[in-house]
């Protein structure tokens, strides 16, 4: 029985307790990230914002999500219900899992596994699933071509995605996202000739979560909503909470990757009293207001253009930069040593 | 122990169950949804085995980038069902056999184990785990021992995309097509020409 507790249960409790300590946090900045954009996108356009509910608006998320909560789940006759359902509640999980092996501060991770990156970029690229099913079951036109769309889009944006994450490793020498953000204790990659590479990783960020002015998908002037027609209540929710959500993944991938996680900028004396969990919020929220700012600014691109800049522009541009990189690394002796 | 064998039966479960209904379903979409999660649980095994490079390659190139793109195609098709049904019986012998083969050499894998135990150390020599993380002895032995089959490999697959493009590429005549080099080097003298135009003499200069 000793060995149940020490083995199973005090371990086990261990890891809830670690789980919800990320997960908490986390969904209420999903929710605030909602209030965040309108808010911000308001002030970009001369507007107020939400302003009602409570002081500032800041009850707006509470409301919002309390309208979803009780409003009635429409399941269309034609549809496949199944697929119908699971494809909302796929796209927010996979949101939510990819967080274990986010590194938050110095040994502040659920699970610190080896190949933290490519973990990464699995569940990353899995989300198109819950866009494609979503698109199918509804069994709608307009939905199918959201669908088809999203596929091909993020499909495409991937590629130059994974070269991007290849330089990045092979200047670190290790798939562990903790090991990644070490080695930018003297300086943050984006300082370094990598700066093109964390560009190319935030556009293409834009691209795979379906944001604007990559929002294809969606398109809501062409396509009325795409992949959402069909849903509604808490369906919707869960697409939306999803895609927040994945707004909030990226950019912590792109922190970790490029900004030297948990850091602080320089390692001086009030800069370091400052903990790190504090900096990773701090660039993950200067990331999002980029997200909501382009949002604001850029319009929509058209669908060849789109294609054209992934697989014309990004793609080359990225393999040419994973040759000069290893090309740069041997030849200067730089490359990290094996195991 | 216990959670692994747990885990171990779970997936192993789950993978073969899912990959019975991707012959089983009558939706194709449905087959490939399931095929997805096979791949998936598979994944798990793989980290299960100790080969999380496998496992997570497996879940990006399979589920993230084959899948994806069958599951577009099979949704695009318009798939008469019942005409699906009708050549089974004509392809089961072939299907029998492969079948048959993939059991026999399943059952020399394990009969070999079985029979000679230490049959494992021929096989690559793989690092424990502490010493050396599995992508790295992943890495040293394709760059050194199997540099040249991982090199025709890569040449095959090369050979393989260029066919893809070479098959589906084809030229239209006819059609109006963006060129953004030349509109980006587009300059206003090119596209803007001033005129004087004197009042009831037209651009021309009069008749």
């Amino acid at each position: 029985m000793d060995e149940f507790w020490t083995g199973y249960a005090v371990p086990g409790i261990w890891i809830v307790v670690k789980i919800l300590a990320l997960l908490v946090p986390l969904l209420i900045s999903v929710a605030y990230l909602t209030w965040f954009e309108r808010k911000v996108m308001a002030a970009m356009q001369l507007r107020m914002g939400p302003n009602v509910v409570g002081p500032w608006g800041l009850w707006q998320p509470f409301a919002d999500a309390l309208k979803m909560v009780v409003k009635e789940t429409i399941i269309p006759t034609k549809a496949n219900p199944g697929v119908f359902l699971l494809a909302p509640m796929l796209t927010f999980m996979l949101a939510i899992i990819a967080w274990a092996v986010m590194p938050v501060g110095e040994g502040l991770v659920i699970s610190d596994i080896n190949v933290g990156v490519l973990y990464l970029f699995a569940i990353s690229s899995l989300g198109v699933y819950g866009i494609v099913m979503a698109g199918w079951a509804s069994n709608s036109r307009y939905a199918f071509l959201g669908a088809l769309r999203s596929a091909a889009q993020m499909v495409s944006y991937e590629v130059s995605m994974g070269f991007v994450i290849i330089t990045v490793l092979l200047c670190v020498g290790s798939l562990n996202l903790s090991d990644i953000v070490r080695a930018q204790e003297n300086v943050w990659f984006i300082f370094t000739p990598l700066l093109p590479m964390a560009v190319v990783f935030f556009i293409s960020a834009l691209a795979e979560t379906n944001r604007h002015p990559f929002d294809l998908p969606e398109a809501e002037s062409e396509l009325v909503a795409g992949h959402l027609v069909e849903y509604s209540a808490m369906t919707f929710g869960l697409f939306f909470l999803g895609e927040y959500a994945n707004m909030i993944l990226m950019s912590a991938m792109t922190t970790v990757l490029f900004l030297g996680g948990w850091l602080p900028p320089l390692d001086i004396a009030p800069l370091n009293w400052i903990p790190g969990p504090v900096w990773f919020l701090l660039k993950i929220g200067a990331l999002l207001f980029v997200f909501v700012w382009v949002r604001a600014t850029f319009p929509r691109y058209r669908y060849d253009q789109l294609m054209r800049l992934g697989w014309k522009v990004f793609l080359p541009l990225s393999l040419l930069w994973v040759v000069l990189t290893a090309g740069v690394l041997m030849a200067f002796g730089w490359a990290p040593g094996g195991a | 122990m216990l959670i692994q064998y747990i885990a171990f039966y779970v997936f192993a479960a789950v993978v073969v169950a899912s990959a019975f209904m991707v012959i089983a379903a009558r939706n194709p979409v449905h087959s490939v949804l399931f095929l997805i999660l096979a791949f998936f649980n598979s994944a798990g095994l793989f980290v299960l085995a100790g080969a999380e490079f496998l496992a997570m390659t497996l879940v990006i190139v399979y589920v993230g980038g084959v899948a994806v793109l069958f599951l577009f195609v099979v949704m695009m098709l318009d798939i008469n069902f019942v005409r699906l049904r009708q050549g089974f019986m004509q392809y089961l012998p072939v299907g029998a056999m492969l079948g048959a083969v993939l059991l026999v050499e399943l059952l020399l894998v394990v009969g070999a184990m079985t029979i000679k135990p230490d049959i494992e150390a021929l096989a690559a020599p793989m690092p424990p785990v502490e010493r050396q993380s599995n992508t790295h002895a992943l890495g040293e032995l394709l760059y050194t021992r199997y540099m040249y089959p991982f090199q025709v490999a890569g040449m095959v697959l090369l050979a393989a995309m260029i066919g893809a493009i070479v098959l589906t590429f084809r030229v239209r005549t006819g059609v109006c097509k963006q060129n953004i080099s030349a509109q980006v080097a587009r300059r206003r003298a090119d596209a803007v020409e001033m005129k004087k135009v004197v009042p009831r003499a037209g651009v021309s200069g009069g008749l």
